[in-house]
Order: structure tokens, then C-alpha cells, then sequence
């Protein structure tokens, strides 16, 4: 049957079809979906990790313990995992264990753009790259086969255009496996306990698994040659293969479906019978680089860009350069129309946080989550942002230097999710160091920005079941902060308040953690919305700077020649914050 | 029919991706090929949505390019110019009137470009301009949240693919509860008067 589906979803299909038993992942855009699809599949055990590295550790004892498993991330998480992935690439699998790697080329929801083919080489495990939906969901299948025959992890690596564009698969009429048994774990020290004398041992083993994965890649049929005019052939994987097929129509291309390792044989193969060898692949220059090291000439990067997405426009301009006729670039003009900003969602919880930042004007260490907005305007406040759990890390290094100072006093903000991820070693660095910095936990019950994901604070697991819900104020104090203030966040006097309270101590750590769930989540407080009184309102513009969406410039005000406020019946969700701070209460709730 | 290429743009929330969904399964059910490719994510809260849909008889790159779309289906007014340089020349734009003011005018010193402007935006890159007042048809019809059906079925017109390729779709995506109004909503969109072309 014909079904159209993102690659993300395809993958969740090709796991359940290869008969996957777990799978653990923590969401990151754009890996998220791959978890989700699972976890609606009978007889898959789906979990959300606090973080990537416990949930590829978990993976590698589904493994081990014989039952076939996933693991599933961004790139950006695999810098996380990959300690895991190293031990992991020595001890190899008892059953298959299969990776993803969601990279995000043109960085569209992440603080870098980085090529993650450069892990499985540095690592020394076998990569897949799929090029479309079709090939995530038969690739998995391949996967966890090969992780089994070379007893390996073996890495797939999607980008942003292959997990979130969809495309037509064809779906086979039984999906799924049979359940498999356990395959039973057989004790083994030298294979899965990685001490010196045993890892010693081991990685000779993983070298000579390299070139058997090589020689079986010459005639895999993933990777595959595409006979056309042999003037110029073209390698590439990936989405690149798709803009690569499009643009140099009736061309020879060799397309890759392994990326690590490269099917040598067939690739000299290939150069020997082509005029020009040109690589063409988004990101860095892997295969270009592994091929001059073969001692294969190739171009690649001379003629396509190393950084950002590629698009067809972007591989056209190479293929001109390359003296392959394109159609002319258009000429037409680009309007100039204003920007639509991301901004936080009308009703939204971190609202009163950034206002009040703002109006402190304190330096910010801010951190990933939909609180990275406060680096938008209005706001502008966040002043360093660097990955998940890097806000109180700063902190303490700032602190620790002496520049921590009353003059200009710093504040280190993370989420609840961000918390449990990478946040509760670095609180545990500033107790233990005796550091005094002022710190925030903006606790909205979810992993917001990737839509809504359940944490370790949510009470509620990925498959729906009621859970333990792990007590952050209680955290905190076990670790030994003694003054933690908890805040409601739609108070936002109250959160100006307690952040001047917090930022009076001197001489220890202090933790604000202001509480208000997710607007989207179903326990959100129904709230009656808001108007402005047209009389009341003299258009002073503080209500715009709370950032909210629902809020726009209405008529002038004759006084003052500023433009008055209107609310937006359609998106208020009643939140409260502008009737706050406006000064005038012009802002007043519609009783209904 | 060698090949189609659509953009769909507008607002996040207005159910860009929906529809999306929907032109892509219409041309799988036509039995082509078809690809769709959208952004989720950071750049997609509160901002801009654009979600590009592909036909033929095999595509390969998922995202259409400048001056090359088929159909550019706005579903809001501003909208409609920010994207119209990915429309080709002579191309067919849909635009929905409905103006959703950006933050940037409120925060910043940006300006909703006027209907005029807007227009001749458009009218550098074609004359095929079809306006449609989809959020007060779907109010009409008692659910604001159909102005995307409304679209869908103007599409439908403006393609003359048959009607009924596109509600066997519609009845599969939409959830029982909402299909009659969906259905109204669709054929609202494809009997709608449209505006008279001008050269």
C-alpha cells in the first residue's frame, strides 16, 4: 500500500517492521517524531531520556541483553551520546542496535550546523544515509541486519530535509515482525566489559570489522551507479543525490547509501569511466576528503558551499560553474515585506521572566528551549547561549572570575526538561564550589519547543502512563541551595520581586524556579481574555514590550503621537502579564 | 503532465500543513509522484509557515525553487508578496485577504504593506491573481478554522483537477466530526466568484 510519510515516520516503520523491542531518545528537532511514531506501535518499548547519553547507554543494554533497539537523536545530542557511541563501536551488539542522527543543515532549529558522517568515521561504525522516505523505512530494516552480521552499531544519518519532507513509500501489508524471543546474553568480559587490557583487545577487532564493511559496501545495493553521460559523474548521498538527480539530468551519478565505510572498489570503478568526478554533498567536505585520501582526484567544494543547506538553486549555481547549462536564475525582485519574528506564544509562562530580565537589565546566560526568545526583541536580554545545560555552567565560570558584581549582575535561565538534561551536574559544580550565582529553572511541565514532550517533571511517560514526577524544588534543596524561591510565573510583579530578593545574596546560590505550564499543555488554566480601554490607553508602549503577539498598534494617541494598544480576541489566551504591566489599567478582562 | 510545484505559505496556526498534506496526497491519488517538504521548529513559532508540495512523474528534490512554482497558495494577505518571487511568470497565486499583523510592527517600526502594494507585487510576477476572503467564508460557515479548505477548493478550481480526487482526500485526513463542514468549506472554495482578471 502507498502511503506518503515523512522520513521520521518511515524510520519508526522500518524499526517496528525490523522487529525493534526499545527505543529511547531525547527530542530534538528534527529527530522528535521518530520516538513519537514508535511509540504508538504495539509491542515497542518507547521511552524519553532525560538526555541522549542515558538514552543510547539504555539502548546499549536492550542490546545486550538481546532484544533489538533505537536510539534516536539530533546532531547535536550525538555530542552528548558520543562517549557511548565509543564504548559502544569496541563491545559491538548482542542484538542489532541502530543509531539515528537527525542532522540540521541550515541550522534551522539548532545553535550549529555540524556533519555527523564525520562520528562514524571518528568512532569507526558503520553509516547509512537514506535520500528519502522510502529508503528510512528499508534502510532500518538493513541497519539492524548489518549491526548484527558485523555486530557493530550502525549509525543512520538523515538531515532535516529527509526526517520532515514526505514522500511516497510503498507500505508493506504486514507490518511487523513476529515478536522475536531475547537473544540470550552470554557472559563475555573481553567483548562487553571495556577495561584497558579488554579495549586493548578489542580494537583490532573493530579495525578489521572497518574493511569487511567496506568490501561488503562494493556490492551493497544501497550504493549504486546511475549510468548516464559519463562527461562528468557526480557522487553524492542524502538529500544532496535528490537536488544532484534534478539538476544534472541524463549525468552519471553514484549514488551513496553507505557513507562510512565508502565502497572504494566500486568508487574507482566509477572515476575510471567518468571524465570529471565532482562530489556533491551539503556540509562538509567528507567524501571529498576520503576520496583525495584514496588518491581518487575530485572536486566538490570549489563548486558547492560548505555551509548551509543546499537547495536546487544552490546546485544549479555549481552546475553552472561546472559548465552544465541551467535555466536563468529569476530576476524578479524579492518584495520588501516584514519579517514575522519567532516570538513566544501569546499566554506563554516564560513571558514574565523575560520582562522582568529586561526591565532589570541584567546579563543573561540563557540556555536551549523556547526561552532562547529571549534573545528576540522585545526582549533582547539573553547575552550568551551556547547548548543544553550551558547557562549554569557560565554562571559559574562568570562568578568564579570576580564578574558576578552588584554593578552588573548575571542570571543563568533553563527549562525544566533542560534541567534534567545537562543542568543538574552544573547546579551540583556551583554547590560544590561554593559559587554564588543567581539562577532560574522556568518550570512549564513539558519539553516545549520540539512540541510538548513529557519529561522526568511531567508525571507522565512518553506512552502515556502515569509516573513518579520528579520534584525540581525538592532537587534543588537536596543538592543544597538553601534559598529557592518557587514563583508563580503569571505573576509577573512577583517574578521581578523575587528576582531582585535572589539576586540581594552575596555569598551563596540561589534558585528561582518559576512555575506555569505550557499554554499548549490540556492543564493550562482557563482564562478569561482581555481588551484595552481605548479612553485609558495613552499609547506609552510598555504593554509591547511583553512580546506577545496578541498585542498590536492601534489608532494614535492625540497626546502623546503614540500609537495605542489592541488585543487580538482571537489570540489572547487571558495570560494577564500586559494588564500588569500596564501603568494606566487601560487593559481590563472580558467577563463571559 | 510533466511536473507541478506548489508553495503554500502563511501564519503558523493557520493549517499550512494540513493542507499541504492534502495537495500532496490529491497528486499521489492522481497517481504521480509526490514530495512535500516544510520546516518544523524553532523558525516556525509564531513565524512564518511555507511548505512546498511536488508532482510528476518522479520527483526528486523535495522543495520547489524561485521564479519555478506552479501555485502559490497564500494563506495570508502579506504573505502572498513575501513568497510571490517563487511563483514562475504567468504562475497562479491564491491569496487569502486575511491580514495577520507581524510582531515586528508592533515591536518594531515595520509597516503592513498596503493592498495596493501588495498587489502590484504580485502583478510584476503574473496576472493570474485569485483573491479569496477565506477566513470570512469559514466564519460564515461557522468554524474559523476552514479558511484552509476554502483555499484547498479554489485550488481545485484553478487546477480543474476533478473535485471529488480531492474530497475522497479530505474525507480521509479530516476527522469525521469536522468532515461535513470541511466538505462545504471545500465547495464554498471552488464555486467561489472569482475576481475578474485583469491584464
Amino acid at each position: 500500500m502507498k502511503k506518503l510519510l515523512s522520513g521520521n515516520e518511515a524510520i519508526a516503520l522500518g524499526a517496528k517492521i525490523a522487529g525493534v523491542k526499545y527505543a529511547s531518545a531525547y527530542p530534538g528537532t528534527p529527530s522528535t517524531e521518530i520516538l513519537e511514531n514508535l511509540a504508538q506501535m504495539a509491542g515497542v518499548r518507547a521511552e524519553w531520556a532525560p538526555n541522549e547519553k542515558v538514552a543510547l547507554d539504555s539502548v546499549a543494554g536492550a542490546s545486550y541483553a538481546g532484544a533489538r533497539a533505537l536510539a534516536a537523536m539530533k546532531h547535536v545530542g550525538l555530542n552528548v551520546a558520543s562517549e557511548s557511541l565509543f564504548y559502544l563501536a569496541y563491545t559491538g551488539v548482542n542484538a542489532g542496535l541502530v543509531l539515528i542522527s537527525a542532522d540540521d543543515p541550515g541550522a534551522w532549529s539548532s545553535q550549529n550546523e555540524q556533519d555527523n558522517r564525520h562520528y562514524a568515521r571518528f568512532a569507526k561504525v558503520p553509516c547509512l544515509e537514506p535520500a528519502d522516505s522510502q529508503e528510512c523505512m528499508d534502510f532500518i530494516s538493513l541497519a539492524f541486519d548489518l549491526s548484527e552480521q558485523f555486530d557493530t552499531p550502525v549509525m543512520v544519518r538523515t538531515t532535516t530535509r529527509v526526517s520532515h519532507s514526505k514522500s511516497v513509500v510503498d507500505v508493506p501489508e504486514t507490518n511487523g515482525h513476529a515478536p522475536r524471543p531475547l537473544k540470550p546474553f552470554i557472559r563475555n568480559t573481553t567483548k562487553y566489559a571495556m577495561i584497558p587490557a579488554n579495549a586493548r583487545r578489542r580494537h583490532p577487532v573493530v579495525e578489521e570489522r572497518l574493511k569487511k564493511l567496506s568490501e561488503w559496501s562494493n556490492t551493497a545495493p544501497v550504493n549504486r551507479i546511475e549510468w548516464g553521460d559519463r562527461s562528468i559523474g557526480m557522487v553524492a548521498s542524502s538529500v544532496a543525490y535528490q537536488y544532484a538527480r534534478e539538476v544534472f539530468d541524463g549525468y552519471s551519478i553514484l549514488k551513496l547509501g553507505m557513507s562510512y565505510p565508502l565502497p572504494e572498489k566500486l568508487i574507482r570503478e566509477f572515476a575510471s569511466q567518468v571524465g570529471k568526478l565532482v562530489v556533491v554533498e551539503e556540509l562538509d567536505p567528507f567524501f571529498e576528503h576520503e576520496l583525495r585520501a584514496m588518491g581518487i582526484p575530485c572536486a566538490g567544494k570549489e563548486y558547492f558551499p560548505l555551509t548551509n543547506e543546499f537547495s536546487l538553486a544552490v546546485v544549479r549555481e555549481g552546475a553552472r560553474k561546472l559548465g552544465v547549462a541551467q535555466p536563468a536564475p529569476p530576476t524578479a525582485p524579492a518584495a520588501a515585506i516584514p519579517a514575522r519574528l519567532p516570538a513566544l506564544c501569546p499566554g506563554c509562562p516564560h513571558r514574565s521572566t523575560f520582562y522582568a530580565l529586561r526591565k532589570l537589565r541584567l546579563r543573561v546566560a540563557g540556555d536551549i528551549g523556547c526561552y532562547a526568545m529571549g534573545a528576540l526583541p522585545p526582549f533582547d536580554v539573553i547575552d550568551t547561549l551556547g547548548c543544553m545545560g550551558a547557562s549554569f555552567g557560565v554562571a559559574q565560570g562568570v562568578d568564579a572570575v570576580g564578574a558576578n558584581t552588584d554593578k552588573q549582575p548575571w542570571v543563568a535561565v533553563l527549562g525544566d526538561s533542560t534541567f534534567f538534561h545537562a543542568g543538574m551536574p552544573a547546579l551540583a559544580n556551583i554547590v560544590y564550589n561554593q559559587g554564588a550565582s543567581t539562577l532560574m529553572i522556568l518550570d512549564n511541565d513539558t519539553t516545549a519547543m520540539t512540541g510538548q514532550q513529557e519529561n522526568p517533571s511531567s508525571g507522565k511517560t512518553l506512552q502515556g502512563q502515569q509516573t513518579h514526577k520528579i520534584d525540581i524544588e525538592a532537587v534543588v534543596r537536596a543538592m543544597g541551595v538553601q534559598d529557592v524561591f518557587v514563583v508563580n510565573a503569571f505573576d509577573e510583579p512577583q517574578v521581578e520581586k523575587t528576582l531582585k530578593q535572589a539576586l540581594a545574596i552575596k555569598d551563596r546560590p540561589s534558585v528561582i524556579i518559576s512555575k506555569g505550564p505550557c499554554v499548549f499543555l490540556d492543564h493550562y488554566p482557563e482564562k478569561f481574555i482581555y481588551a484595552v480601554s481605548n479612553d485609558a490607553c495613552n499609547g506609552c508602549s510598555l504593554c509591547f514590550r511583553v512580546g506577545c503577539p496578541a498585542i498590536f498598534k492601534g489608532e494614535i494617541d492625540k497626546t502623546t503621537k503614540q500609537p495605542k494598544a489592541l488585543i487580538d480576541p482571537l489570540l489572547c489566551v487571558g495570560c494577564d502579564i500586559c494588564a500588569q504591566v500596564c501603568p494606566h489599567d487601560a487593559i481590563y478582562r472580558i467577563a463571559n | 503532465m510533466n511536473k507541478t510545484d506548489f508553495l503554500l505559505a502563511g501564519v503558523g496556526g493557520q493549517g499550512v500543513l494540513t493542507a499541504s498534506d492534502i495537495v500532496a496526497e490529491v497528486g499521489m491519488a492522481l497517481g504521480l509522484d509526490a514530495k512535500k517538504s516544510e520546516i518544523h521548529g524553532f523558525s516556525q513559532r509564531g513565524g512564518v509557515v511555507e511548505s512546498h508540495v511536488r508532482w510528476g512523474e518522479r520527483v526528486a528534490a523535495p522543495l520547489g525553487e524561485k521564479g519555478r512554482i506552479d501555485y502559490l497558495l497564500a494563506f495570508e494577505l502579506m504573505e502572498s508578496a513575501r513568497w510571490i518571487e517563487f511563483l514562475k511568470p504567468g504562475g497562479t497565486v491564491i491569496v487569502n485577504r486575511q491580514r495577520i499583523l507581524p510582531m515586528s510592527a508592533t515591536v518594531g517600526d515595520a509597516v503592513y504593506p498596503s493592498d495596493e502594494a501588495i498587489d502590484q507585487a504580485l502583478r510584476a510576477v503574473t496576472d493570474q491573481i485569485v483573491y479569496v476572503d477565506g477566513l470570512e467564508v469559514a466564519t460564515d460557515l461557522g468554524n474559523k478554522n476552514l479558511a484552509n479548505t476554502v483555499l484547498l477548493g479554489a485550488l481545485a478550481r484553478e487546477m480543474g483537477v476533478d473535485p471529488e480526487v480531492w474530497l475522497d482526500v479530505i474525507v480521509k485526513r479530516v476527522p469525521r466530526k469536522y468532515l461535513e463542514e470541511n466538505k462545504k468549506a471545500f465547495w464554498a472554495g471552488r464555486m467561489g466568484e472569482r475576481v475578474p482578471r485583469e491584464k
